[in-house]
């Protein structure tokens, strides 16, 4: 392996770059898009749930439980219907999530000391708001049942919750650090899963393969210019999300920036073996979607619990980077974990790169005689 | 007309031959849809179960051991260790080795037992906020549901009853919501990438100047190049929904026939997005980074997993240009609620009018580019 060789392949690599300016603005737009829309548009939280009301009984008692109900915030109500059948219509059309009925005695069987029902309908297709919203509701009305009966009994037992690393449950803490190990992934591959590919359907590879350059030296002149594209777009990642989204930053920067550069070149070396296994950049571009995008975004516990997942995919979910970079990530982040917990992850990130860079090496070496 | 159909059918044929010689290519048409249905039907529930708990029980009493017993049996609990000492919950949490911490003080029991009201400590981990609030919740409520059964029916008795129903989705599963969703993202993806790069690849080889120097028409030259993909679109969203219906028993309550139309329809946009990104791609570099560009925010946006009403206002207009919503809400309606064309029109019409917009302007700009 010579260094002036990588550097060769390195520089020329940076002019073609260099050449192609909508690419380069397009790697550094991709990110800071991203971050915003997840940062500003994008929340967890379930609250202004559109509500359909059908008040039969118009008592002060159901207007007080109506307005009880709204003053909490999460259901904003959209309609106060004149039948029961108005509340079908605003369901079916998604006008309204969630159907609130009171029933035509609620105010007299709550005077005299019965059980007055009150009926609610969520539209349940999209399950997780209906869970939540299911949750808040029954919350509510316990209240107020428990407030109209006039006995508020200390309960027998009092949890007493504490919520770690993020007290406020804010779902942007959540998602920002495991969105930047998404992006890196994807932007990691797609910056690279094109440069063999479009050399061998232009037909500059059999130039490439007439130098004395190696297969090595190929790949690793390849990698550094995108390395580059990478990293700075690992650290503008990390300064938006700290300074315009206040994800807090608790633990060792020097440790992220060195962890995130092992993930970035097992990332990248990724993207550089499928470019060399398609050699069509149609297909390379599918495969570095199936390969990169899909996994590192739904089997990485990025939003969704790996301890939910059945078995089989719960074993897929190990062999991800992504999944290792979130947990570093997140614990850099938000627990200001020290690098004696991180360890095992890092290790797992560097084994990866290092496999990463020897299949690359045995697939080109292959391909080039 | 005779002639212009037989030169759009020969554009066709080539462009299959040219998409399908490579043998990848064939499995990548087949295996992306399929992959991507098994991912959201199996691996995306927003449903909390078995969440990672550790149980710390300084009091092991009849009580404590009785309210662990209903911390398990309630199937949202998955107790994996039982420390000795707060001192181990810490590391526990640190490690993410457990999401959840229940700490049962000594004295839970015997204070239990003489109706002394007492306290019990719930620890979480709220870095995955969402899990955190909804295992909360059950928490609380297991706890709730104990100290009732324990102080008798005759001081709490809830005044109001709630009657819960959930429509469409009674058992509230994350898998009715997603694999229908799965159709909209699959064809999004594969046409979009598909046209895009297809005709960028056609200029970067220098080939688009023989197919111009051919009788084909600019019109027909657009045809030709769309109706490939619009066919393995099709082909995609049959697929899913077949792998749906057979594995996943995902219902389908609504007319059957209005899936393909409203394909149709949706296709329209997709196929007219990635003309325009044709059009402005240089290279096919350029062509699959500016897709990425669209696809991930109209993914995002579209209300696909984030409920649109929760978006700042700004945004919730910004969706309505995209044509992801749209479909959504029909696939969805037509597969869940039951929704027949009496309630989907104002969908369908929208995408059909934004779909004609986005074609129009893209053809335009297509043909501008060629002469």
């Amino acid at each position: 392996m010579k260094f002036l060789r990588i550097k060769a392949i390195a520089k020329k690599e940076l002019i073609q770059i260099w050449r192609d300016p909508l690419s380069l603005a397009l790697a550094f737009m991709m990110p800071v898009l991203l971050l915003l829309i997840f940062g500003y548009a994008i929340s967890l939280d379930v609250d202004n749930l559109t509500t359909i009301v059908y008040d039969a009984d118009r008592s002060s008692t159901s207007r007080e439980l109506i307005d009880e109900l709204t003053a909490s915030g999460y259901f904003s109500i959209v309609r106060f219907a004149d039948s029961q059948r108005e509340i079908d219509t605003y369901l079916d059309t998604g006008n309204a999530r969630v159907a609130i009925s009171i029933p035509m005695d609620f105010a007299k069987t709550v005077r005299t000391g019965g059980t007055a029902q009150l009926q609610i309908i969520v539209d349940g297709s999209d399950s997780n708001t209906a869970t939540i919203a299911l949750g808040y509701l029954s919350a509510l009305t316990e209240l107020y049942s428990q407030r109209i009966a006039g006995e508020r009994i200390t309960p027998l037992i009092e949890p007493r919750v504490r919520v770690w690393y993020n007290p406020e449950l804010k779902s942007r803490n959540f998602i920002i650090p495991g969105l930047i190990a998404v992006i890196m992934m994807v932007i990691a591959a797609l910056l690279t899963s094109l440069t063999f590919a479009r050399e061998w359907e232009r037909g500059t590879m059999e130039q490439l393969i007439s130098t004395p350059v190696k297969p090595q030296e190929l790949i690793l002149g390849k990698l550094i210019p995108y390395f580059l594209i990478g990293f700075i777009d690992m650290a503008l990642t990390v300064l938006m999300a700290v300074f315009l989204f206040d994800v807090p930053l608790r633990g060792n920067v020097f440790i992220l920036g060195i962890v995130s550069g092992v993930f970035l070149f097992g990332a990248l070396g990724l993207g550089i073996i499928i470019s060399i296994v398609a050699k069509s950049q149609l297909v390379a571009s599918q495969i570095s979607m199936v390969a990169t995008f899909l996994p590192s975004f739904l089997l990485s516990g990025f939003m969704f619990a790996i301890s939910n997942m059945p078995v089989p995919l719960q074993i897929i979910s190990r062999i991800i980077p992504a999944r290792y970079f979130i947990i570093v990530l997140k614990g850099i982040f938000l627990k200001g974990n020290p690098l004696r917990i991180l360890v095992m992850d890092a290790i797992f990130l560097l084994i990866f790169g290092a496999a990463v860079f020897v299949v690359a090496n045995k697939k080109l070496q292959k391909k080039m005689v | 007309m005779q002639r212009t159909s037989e030169r759009i059918r020969q554009m066709v044929i080539k462009e299959f031959i040219q998409i399908l010689r490579d043998t990848r290519m064939k499995a990548i048409v087949f295996v992306i849809p399929v992959l991507q249905t098994l991912v959201f039907g199996f691996a995306v529930t927003t449903d909390v179960n078995n969440v990672p708990t550790a149980v710390i029980d300084l009091d092991k009493s009849f009580e404590s051991r009785e309210l662990i017993r209903r911390f398990e049996a309630s199937g949202y609990f998955n107790i994996q260790v039982m420390p000795g000492s707060p001192a181990q919950v810490q590391e526990l949490l640190d490690r993410s080795t457990v999401t959840v911490a229940l700490q049962i003080n000594p004295k839970f029991g015997s204070d239990l037992s003489r109706r002394i009201p007492t306290s019990i400590q719930l620890l979480a981990d709220g870095t995955d906020s969402n899990t955190a609030t909804v295992a909360l919740d059950y928490a609380n409520r297991i706890i709730k549901k104990y100290a009732q059964d324990l102080a008798g029916p005759s001081s709490l008795s809830a005044r109001v009853d709630v009657r819960q129903r959930a429509w469409y989705n009674p058992e509230l599963k994350s898998k009715n919501y997603n694999v229908p969703g799965v159709i909209a993202m699959v064809i999004m993806l594969t046409s979009l990438l598909l046209t895009s790069m297809a005709v960028v690849r056609e200029r970067e080889m220098g080939t688009m100047e023989q197919l111009m120097v051919t009788p084909l028409k600019p019109v027909e030259l657009i045809l030709g190049k769309t109706i490939p993909f619009a066919l393995i679109a099709f082909f995609d969203m049959i697929l899913i929904t077949m792998l749906g219906v057979l594995l996943f028993d995902i219902p389908i309550n609504g007319p059957l026939l209005l899936l393909p139309l409203s394909t149709a329809i949706y296709l329209l946009s997709v196929l007219g997005i990635g003309l325009f990104i044709s059009t402005i791609a240089k290279t096919q570099q350029q062509a699959l980074m500016a897709t990425f560009l669209f696809y991930m925010p109209a993914v995002l946006l579209s209300g696909f997993m984030f409920p649109i009403e929760n978006m700042p206002e700004m945004f919730q207009y910004a969706t309505y240009v995209n044509p992801l919503r749209y479909f959504l809400v029909i696939i969805r309606g037509i597969f869940l609620k039951g929704n027949g064309i009496a309630i989907l029109w104002p969908p369908m019409a929208a995408l059909f009018l934004l779909g004609i917009g986005v074609f129009a302007l893209s053809a335009f700009r297509f043909r501008k580019r060629l002469g």
